[in-house]
């Protein structure tokens, strides 16, 4: 097609690369690019209407407070979301559509630029900010303490993440994204093979947003291990948390290998250098041993936190502590030490030979052992459980059903000459889609579902959860189980259109799955929807609506900025469970002015100056690139120059917040 | 209070109270966590190192025809510029010296004299870079010399942030004088500058003294 062809030849001091041909001509590009300007523009006007943007700065955009922040990451994942779905369902109309000689209705250089962005947007952009944003709010919630450990560090974290993503959206409206696959790898990922913009946008989208999530990784793991209540042992830490504190340090230890990789790619690409190149010396392999070495550990950062709500949601719908407890924490320690340790199974066909290869293969198996450990334990937990099937444990079912599926495949690819024959076919496809869905995403939803009363104040909508639920489950169950019976026929991925009439049936299946998949989402809009309209009917005044067992279930929901007017001390595991069996009733007054960290636009700032560096060095343009990092670097250490980032509230403020409180709880009856 | 004294209900609310919250609590003092928090920081940075070594590793050998360790590099020069690291880091060792006495001046003289071997340093590497440039031995020549840059260029950006934020602090001590988030912040520079001895050492050991065996 022209569009492939096209070279983009110009450049201009002023502009760099940057002219009328960056506007894509593709009617469905263009059709979004006005749906979105439309809508951005209906937003911006709303909040200019209502008067909001004050409000916007002051409480949320500068806020420092976890629980804030907490909120902006779930928000920021579900918008992405729906970006990232939109391309799903795109891949599988095209796929459904694109057999006897009909060319579907995406030309190749838009489909792969689709599956690129559909991998990067969901990891980096949705599983992330999820898990981050659950993360957020819980731990300092679950551990007894005020905010984290760094509060200005977390507003900068979240605006970085912002920052990758928004320069991600916008290569789909200015330029092109890459069309690479989500990792890039060379020689594919090199100037040579792809000269425009498509992967500066994934170089530069990923390594902003990764410096949020590098710092975001510091700030739990010194939060987690600083700033627990007197007496939470470790042992006597929530599992959310324990799980929380383990892929931390995975975040830690895996991302400045992400920044590395990135690094050499980038100057691969833009000094000529040759790590990755094919002459002179480099060599493509490296980086895909490199990007495994982070790529692997990051699946078990997004899966562990849920692992985590899968456990509190068990003991708490189960009403019974953890069964195992002990052998939880220790599955997961040994998850995150193993997760380093299997990176090359994701390219056994490189050719390391059979010693190299069985032994990864071996230490792949072996992370089934603790991850088997795990689910016993849920099932034990529920044994003899008064179980109440609300949304939350309905969404941990799915994912035991679903999860175990994955995992078995798991094992099946494990194999080094079995993923001879499967690997990078759509049954790989299938295997990690029925992980991270079956896995994070319905774990991302029990979460929503259960923390939601806490961070508003009122429940769900279970009508529309259970149509969620039921479009979702079955939904996903269609549209990747035809994915394993394609890739054990050889059916490779990122194929755009087929030959073989016979197998177009699997692929109608899988599309009508993603179409159930589409109602679930639309439900669960419906539902977050119908239950801010009802918020009244569904409100919870007692803090505590499912009869909760850790610490967070103790204050008011929402928290009071300060979470806790007096810092709970611990005796047990489950403290807030040990709190009411012991009877004691929170104390009413006494109180002191509470010392908190002061709100700051630095972060935000800072934040739009690196999109600014991103955006110009994407498209060359030099001056602006040079001009936005001199202004990082001056307006950081402007920052530092402010000494005073604290204040009091006030004991008054803290008198009527907890008196509001005492109310609340007496008119709920408790 | 500790597990095997865990309160029965024969207590009464206040001690119950006073069981399970603390009701006497004080302002913690800040930046609790912040040494903890530099140094799992400076973990992960070693990991970017760890990265451009392991580079330095595979493609070491990948000279593409082009010149090699022995024809390029001149342990001399590269002694001399170990030794002014070196120097340098026992300087800061004297500010921070000085300011565990709190003796403002000192500090601030002793960083000053840190800056000055930093930025020697500096200055011989860059005189090495250029020397190498001039004989066609760019970062572009080999899988090698993309290695080697990069890895040596790395840790040379770190130390040219390192001179921003010593600058930096040299300013802000002179404003705010010894205060205890000035010591903080000193303390984590102190950190970061040692670290970046310790990975020369790393880089002179497996670069430049095994490149020339």
């Amino acid at each position: 097609m022209a569009i492939e062809a096209e070279a983009h030849n110009h450049w201009s001091p002023l502009l760099g690369r940057l002219w009328l041909d960056a506007i894509p001509q593709e009617p469905i590009v263009l059709a979004t690019f006005v749906v979105v300007m439309l809508g951005g523009a209906a937003l911006v006007a709303g909040l200019t209407y209502f008067k909001l943007w004050g409000y916007l700065w002051k409480e949320w955009f500068t806020s420092v407070d976890h629980k804030k922040i907490g909120i902006m990451y779930m928000i920021l994942g579900l918008v992405m979301f729906l970006r990232g779905f939109a391309d799903a369902i795109m891949m599988r109309a095209q796929q459904a559509m694109a057999f006897n000689g009909n060319d579907g209705y995406l030309n190749a250089h838009h489909y792969d630029q689709v599956f690129t962005a559909h991998g990067v947007i969901m990891i980096f952009f949705v599983a992330m900010p999820f898990v981050t944003g659950l993360m957020n709010y819980i731990v300092p919630l679950q551990i007894g303490a005020r905010d984290v450990s760094f509060p200005f560090l977390n507003n900068f974290s979240f605006w970085m993440t912002t920052a990758g993503a928004v320069l991600t959206m916008m290569s789909l409206f200015v330029g092109e994204f890459a069309q690479t696959g989500w990792l890039a790898y060379p020689p594919l990922s090199n100037l040579a093979y792809s000269p425009w913009v498509g992967v500066d946008y994934y170089i530069w989208s990923l390594q902003i947003a990764g410096v949020g999530t590098l710092l975001s990784g510091v700030n739990l793991v010194c939060t987690i291990v600083k700033m627990r209540a007197p007496g939470m042992t470790m042992m006597r830490m929530p599992v959310f948390t324990w799980t929380s504190l383990c892929t931390n340090i995975l975040i830690v230890a895996a991302f400045p290998v992400l920044t590395a990789v990135m690094t050499m790619l980038t100057v691969d690409r833009y000094l000529g250098f040759n790590f990755f190149s094919n002459d002179f010396g480099g060599s493509p392999m490296m980086y895909v041993n490199l990007i495994w070495i982070w790529g692997h550990p990051e699946v078990y950062i997004l899966i562990l936190p849920l692992f985590g709500v899968f456990s509190e949601v068990v003991s708490t719908f189960s009403g019974k502590r953890l069964f195992g407890y002990s052998s939880m924490v220790y599955a997961t320690l040994v998850i995150t030490i193993l997760s380093y340790l299997v990176w090359l199974h994701h390219f056994f066909t490189m050719g390391s030979g059979a010693s190299v290869n069985s032994f990864f293969g071996i230490t792949t198996m072996v992370i089934s052992i603790p991850t088997g450990a795990k689910l016993f334990n849920w099932l034990f937990t529920m044994y003899r459980g008064r179980i109440r099937y609300e949304l939350p444990m309905m969404w941990t079912v799915a994912f035991m059903l679903t999860f175990t599926v994955g995992g078995m495949t798991g094992v099946l690819l494990a194999v080094p000459p079995a993923d001879f024959v499967l690997h990078n076919s759509l049954f790989l496809i299938a295997h990690f889609h029925n992980v991270i869905i079956g896995g994070v995403l319905f774990g991302i939803f029990a979460a929503i579902n259960f923390w939601w009363p806490k961070a508003f104040g009122f429940k769900l909508n279970q009508f529309w959860g259970k149509v969620s639920f039921w479009l979702w489950v079955p939904g996903f169950w269609f549209a990747f189980m035809p994915l394993y019976i394609l890739g054990l026929m050889g059916v490779t991925r990122r194929m755009r259109v087929f030959d073989d009439p016979s197998i177009q049936i699997w692929f109608v299946i899988a599309a009508f799955g993603a179409v159930m998949i589409a109602g679930g989402i639309g439900a669960m809009l419906v539902q977050f929807a119908v239950s801010i309209w009802k918020r009244e009917e569904l409100k919870d005044e007692t803090g505590d609506p499912w009869n909760g067992r850790t610490l967070e279930w103790s204050t008011s929901s929402p928290p009071p900025e300060y979470n806790f007017a007096f810092t709970p001390l611990v005796h047990d595991l489950d403290a807030w469970d040990d709190m009411k069996r012991c009877g004691v009733q929170r104390p009413t007054s006494g109180f002191r002015p509470i010392h908190m960290p002061s709100g700051t636009g630095t972060g935000l700032i800072l934040a739009g100056l690196s999109t600014s560096l991103g955006f110009a060095m994407i498209w060359y343009i030099w001056w602006l690139a040079a001009v936005s990092f001199a202004g990082i670097i001056g307006y950081a250490i402007f920052h530092t120059f402010n000494y005073k980032r604290d204040y009091h509230i006030p004991v008054e403020t803290v008198e009527a917040t907890e008196a509001e409180r005492t109310r609340q709880l007496a008119a709920a009856g408790a | 209070m500790t597990a095997n004294t865990a309160p029965t209900h024969t207590l009464d609310q206040a001690q119950l109270q006073a069981a399970f919250y603390d009701l006497n609590e004080h302002d913690h003092p800040e930046g609790g966590s912040t040494m903890l928090g530099f140094w799992v920081y400076l973990m992960s940075d070693c990991l970017i190192f760890a990265m451009l070594f392991a580079a330095y590793g595979v493609l070491g050998g990948s000279l593409a025809a082009g010149p090699g360790p022995k024809d390029l590099f001149e342990l001399p020069l590269v002694a001399l510029n170990t030794a002014m690291l070196l120097f340098s880091s026992i300087t800061y060792g004297f500010a921070m010296l000085a300011m565990e006495k709190n003796n403002k001046g000192a500090t601030q003289a002793w960083l000053l004299v840190t800056a000055v071997f930093g930025a020697c340093f500096l200055g011989i590497e860059l005189y090495e870079f250029s020397n190498l440039i001039h004989e066609g031995a760019t970062p572009m020549r080999s899988g090698f010399l993309t290695a080697f840059f990069s890895l040596v260029g790395t840790h040379g950006l770190h130390v040219t942030f390192g001179l921003i934020w010593l600058f930096t602090l040299v300013v802000q001590v002179g404003k705010k004088g010894l205060i205890p988030a000035n010591k903080r912040r000193l303390m984590c520079l102190s950190l970061f500058w040692h670290f970046l001895d310790v990975i020369w050492i790393g880089v002179f050991t497996f670069v430049y003294l095994m490149g020339m065996l």
